[in-house]
């Protein structure tokens, strides 16, 4: 795929854009594919400013350890160009370069003695004390800079100090002993400067009270200068001074011009399109059509239905069915006409929707070649089952349909074949198919992630994640009588974990906070419609309990393998909020739990 | 497939439409006041060639002194619509003999409209090709008179000749070509027309400022900064065509590119000769080429349409051959004087020549005197461009001219920033060389009648982007 691409870059300026654009969609799923080809993306003096913009973006997303020096090296060259914007820019893309390789510091002490701004002196000498135990010589280039401790400007005299103390937790060595005595010495009393005495004192005080970093140190003779400032208990401000001073910082990730992947996913769908060079998924841009494209779809003109098509761009349905005819029409140019003649049959012979509601679409007809797939777990009688929809928006006949089920925490599977043989142009088909747990689990923590293979044997293999709801497991044994939930509470005393969270949005409640304010609880109204769908998917009420001006239900469930839930929902009168706190043997299902329960209230 | 393009606009440099075509009625007749108010006339002209305002996209390109504006409402395919115009700018000019700008345009408003009506149908491109238009679209251009191409109404196509059947010729199996053509003298013409585009990196250190020390000292790459090398070299190379054959000929062409000789020697069971071959990239053929053949037999065989056409296009980055070396000095001396020596070296055949060499050496703006010496060509100081502009009109191969030159720059106390240093650029054509070493081995011709046919191959290279960091 790599030449095509690059040679796209020798066409026309705006083609060149156009082709970068994608080229940087393309370069975020696939880095590979074009990696050993950076040097085609290094700007030409002549480029305009948006395909250099462009290059350079690209170029940062391709920087690896092979080609690191490379690319450094031509931004340098691009700093020293004209364009104010683009030396900005430039500039910017070392940074992130050098935010993804850490890598190559140990170098670096060399140049120190070359520097001559206090700024670049107190970067140099922060990256001296971080990377303290990779550079050999970090004491003697710290040393150096101790003896002309006072004359140095404020900044760098703090980070001296800083990076004195780093070194010294990282290696503590008799020569830093005396070393870290000076710095002390010198940054409490040959400076006025009080935010550096407010550093040291707090250092000192850390490295006094440290056990560890003191224990033949001769610091704590010293009076702990922080007892006079601070007058406390040392047990209550005992904390590791290294905890403090070598405190994990956090990763600075670079994540601009980082897409979703979602997104990115449906960009990658529309490449070449507007919707590649801008970022945004087409109905975020593509604006209704105007009225009268309404007029001209009753016309004869065929016009009419290719109007209908823009103003539709987010209507997934109805572009489904449009797509296929529009695939045939537009290569046979000369036979335009007829192709669409054929594209008005279509709206006529609409497939008959299976009855039944709605199901999330998990693989879209635009990435299935046609091919639609929506899909949900569901539970019926005791029985789960995997209930699928097949639409099929292609102009070929699609048969020998295959499913499986990738490792997943709950060790779904399917417990019989696929009951969808064929499946003609424009027809769609759905079907339930029995499912049993615990076939092929998968270790690790639980996740909601259910992968889901289907074959047929027209196309490839099609592969999409559909999301694992807790409550399709909810087993008909879960109830639980008031005596009984006690018990299990206290069986469970150790094992059970407290889980708590806050369901943000008044799903429940929102047609009624109006009305009932604070004279009734919310839940005596809910009461009577929500009871009956928790118990409906398996969550029954166990007991009520009221307090000064909150209510708590409490409830259980219980999966298969016996794991039980604890519920407790909690609401406060006059507000409008749900809390909701479970206890159960396995906390590490909690997160799924809470997700099961606030669809469950959502409905 | 997403439409290209709901209406196309000409405007000349100062906004005014010069003529449009509408193609849906989904973007208001009023659109281009949009495209005039917020990008003519702002600073955003030639920041991004796609803009949205509204609820319309516009994509627009500059040629000459024309823009074109394309405007959409629906998430378009951009691209296609580049290409499109790109398509139609070609078709226009060989309509109108070469030059393309508001004269041309003004001059052939019908004829415009004419194809404008013909080339995109709702949107959608349809066919551009040249060849096939002019037999159907026989309007000819009118030419200015400062137009300096020469006139080639020596067509194929006498207009007292019956138009073809248009799907026919459209949708037969031959598309391009019109059955029953005869020609006294059979011809075919063929150009290996080939442009090195370098990057050369810079001789040495250039000024830095604290913070890429600093940079350069963490990845330690002090050592990778040596004399002059290849950032970057590649060659697109295109193939043109003209066939003057008469029936239905079938053309196989031979070159010496590494895997068409490697699959030939593999059939004639044969070891494959020594000598050189070459790795295309990317070969990109016209329509007419039989790509099922192409990819069993690695062979290029094609019925070619009668004309001018363009058979194939590719691009090579291995073991480019670049016909100059350049290798400048230049030194500031002082804040008021530069010396500028400039070596540029021809490494092809010393029998070859270039012709139209120009190289140019950018000097700072504030230049105030200059003075030559050159062992070949003429030079002079360009203040339009800021550049020193040497030209030497024939480069015969295996030399080496220099340039060396004195300038004196005005010295001012505002221009503290250092001088960027644009890259030297040189223009050149090299005929009967390629960079890329591509020969054509054969080109045979076969047709039921079995007439001769005389065979006429050329080949230039010429400068891409050819730039210099110095």
């Amino acid at each position: 795929m790599a030449p095509p691409l690059v040679t796209l870059l020798s066409a026309e300026l705006e083609i060149q854009y156009v082709s970068l654009r994608n080229i940087n969609l393309i370069v975020q799923k696939r880095p590979t594919i074009i990696a050993h080809e950076i040097k085609v993306f290094f700007c030409k003096y002549n480029d305009p400013i948006y395909v250099k913009m462009e290059k350079l973006e690209i170029m940062i997303k391709l920087a690896s350890d092979r080609n690191i020096d490379q690319v450094l090296l031509e931004f340098k060259e691009y700093a020293t160009e004209v364009d104010v914007d683009f030396v900005r820019r430039a500039v910017r893309a070392i940074g992130r370069c050098a935010i993804k390789y850490e890598s190559i510091i140990s170098t670096l002490s060399e140049s120190l003695d070359t520097l001559d701004e206090p700024e670049a002196n107190a970067s140099m000498i922060w990256i001296v004390g971080e990377y303290a135990e990779r550079i050999d010589n970090a004491d003697e280039l710290l040393k150096s800079f101790l003896e002309s401790f006072p004359e140095e400007p404020p900044q760098v005299q703090l980070q001296l100090l800083t990076a004195t103390v780093k070194l010294f937790l990282k290696k503590p060595t008799e020569g830093l002993q005396q070393m870290i005595q000076v710095a002390l010495n010198n940054a409490t009393v040959e400076t006025d400067n009080p935010d550096l005495c407010d550093r040291t004192y707090i250092y000192w005080h850390l490295l006094s009270t440290d056990p560890e970093a003191c224990e033949s140190f001769y610091l704590k003779t010293f009076v702990d200068p922080m007892w006079w400032v601070f007058p406390v208990n040392p047990a209550s401000l005992f904390r590791s001074a290294k905890d403090v001073v070598l405190a994990e910082k956090p990763v600075i990730s670079d994540n601009s011009n980082q897409l979703d992947t979602s997104l990115l996913d449906e960009l990658r769908a529309n490449i070449a399109t507007l919707s590649s060079v801008y970022d945004k998924p087409p109905d975020a841009f593509v604006t209704r059509a105007k009225t009268a494209s309404q007029r001209t779809e009753d016309d004869d003109c065929p016009g009419g239905y290719e109007k209908g098509y823009s103003a539709n761009v987010a209507r997934q349905p109805s572009l489904a069915q449009v797509m296929p005819a529009l695939a045939s029409l537009v290569p046979d140019l000369l036979n335009y006409r007829i192709g669409l003649e054929n594209n008005a049959i279509i709206p006529a012979d609409e497939p008959t929707m299976p009855s039944g509601p709605p199901l999330p679409i998990l693989l879209p007809a635009y990435t299935g070649q046609g091919l639609q797939i929506s899909a949900q777990l569901a539970q019926q009688d005791g029985q789960i089952f995997y209930s699928l929809m097949f639409e099929n928006n292609s102009q070929i006949t699609l048969d020998g349909f295959l499913i499986q089920f990738n490792k997943n925490s709950f060790g779904l599977a399917a417990a019989g074949p696929l009951q969808v043989s064929l499946l003609a142009p424009a027809a769609a088909a759905r079907t339930l198919l029995p499912m049993v747990l615990f076939q092929n689990m998968s270790p690790g923590p639980p996740s909601s992630l259910l992968q889901v293979a289907v074959k047929n044997n027209q196309q490839p293999v099609w592969y999409f994640n559909d999301k694992i709801l807790l409550h399709v497991f909810f087993t008909e044994d879960g109830r639980m009588e008031r005596t009984s939930f006690l018990e299990v509470r206290s069986l469970f005393h150790i094992a059970l974990v407290y889980c708590g969270t806050k369901l943000s949005k008044p799903y429940i409640m929102k047609d009624h906070t109006a009305e009932r304010s604070s004279s009734m609880s919310f839940w005596s109204v809910i009461a009577e419609t929500t009871m009956d769908r928790l118990a409906a998917s398996n969550v029954f009420f166990t007991a009520k309990r009221k307090h000064a001006n909150q209510d708590a239900w409490y409830f259980s469930a219980k999966i298969p393998r016996g794991i039980p839930f604890l519920i407790e929902l909690t609401t406060v009168i006059g507000s409008p909020g749900v809390k909701c706190a479970t206890k159960t043997p396995n906390p590490e299902l909690a997160p799924l739990f809470f997700e099961a329960i606030e669809t469950l209230l959502k409905i | 497939m997403p439409v290209a393009a709901s209406a196309i606009y000409f405007l000349n440099l100062r906004g005014d439409v010069l003529i449009n075509r509408l193609y849906r009625d989904d973007v208001g007749g009023n659109m281009v006041d949009a495209f005039r108010m917020h990008i003519m006339q702002t600073k955003e002209l030639g920041t991004c060639p796609v803009r949205q305002i509204g609820g319309c996209s516009f994509f627009y390109m500059r040629i000459s002194n024309v823009y074109i504006v394309i405007v959409v409402s629906s998430n378009a395919n951009v691209a296609c619509a580049f290409k499109f115009v790109v398509e139609a700018v070609a078709l226009f000019k060989s309509y109108f003999g070469g030059a393309f700008d508001e004269d041309a345009i003004r001059n052939n408003f019908v004829l415009i409209y004419e194809l404008l009506d013909e080339i995109m149908d709702f949107g959608y491109p349809q066919n551009l090709s040249p060849e096939i238009l002019k037999l159907y679209i026989t309007q000819e251009g009118v030419r200015s008179p400062f137009s300096s191409k020469a006139s080639n109404a020596q067509t194929a196509y006498p207009s007292d000749k019956p138009v073809p059947n248009a799907t026919l010729q459209v949708t037969g199996a031959v598309g391009w070509r019109r059955e029953g053509l005869v020609y006294k003298k059979n011809e075919v013409f063929l150009d290996i027309v080939e442009s090195v585009n370098l990057l050369m990196s810079s001789k040495g250190w250039c000024w830095l400022w604290k913070l890429f020390l600093l940079m350069y000292a963490l990845y330690n790459i002090n050592h990778l900064v040596i004399a002059g090398s290849v950032l970057r070299c590649d060659v697109t190379g295109k193939i043109l065509m003209k066939c003057f054959l008469s029936g239905m000929p079938d053309l196989k062409l031979g070159l010496n590119d590494k895997i068409g000789l490697e699959k030939e020697s593999q059939l004639k069971s044969r070891p494959p000769k020594s000598g050189k071959t070459i790795e295309l990239d990317d070969v990109t053929f016209h329509q007419c080429v039989n790509l099922t053949r192409f990819n069993s037999e690695k062979t290029v065989s094609f019925v070619p349409p009668d004309g001018e056409f363009e058979l194939m296009k590719y691009r090579i980055t291995e073991g480019v051959n670049l016909p100059f070396r350049v290798l400048p000095t230049i030194k500031e001396l002082g804040r008021t004087r530069m010396e500028v020596n400039v070596k540029v070296k021809s490494v092809f055949g010393a029998k070859m020549f270039a012709l139209g060499v120009v190289i140019k050496i950018p000097v700072p703006k504030q230049t105030a005197k200059t003075s030559f010496q050159v062992t070949s060509g003429r030079a002079k100081y360009q203040a339009a461009i800021d550049c020193l502009v040497w030209k030497i009109r024939k480069f015969p191969g295996q030399t080496e001219p220099t340039l060396s030159a004195e300038v004196e720059l005005i010295s001012t106390m505002a221009e503290k920033k250092s001088w960027t240093r644009p890259p030297i650029q040189m223009e050149f054509q090299v005929p009967m060389f390629t960079a890329s070493g591509l020969r054509v081995r054969f080109l045979k011709v076969w047709e039921k009648s079995g007439y001769n046919t005389v065979e006429w191959v050329r080949y230039i290279t010429k400068a891409g982007s050819y730039e210099i960091r110095c």
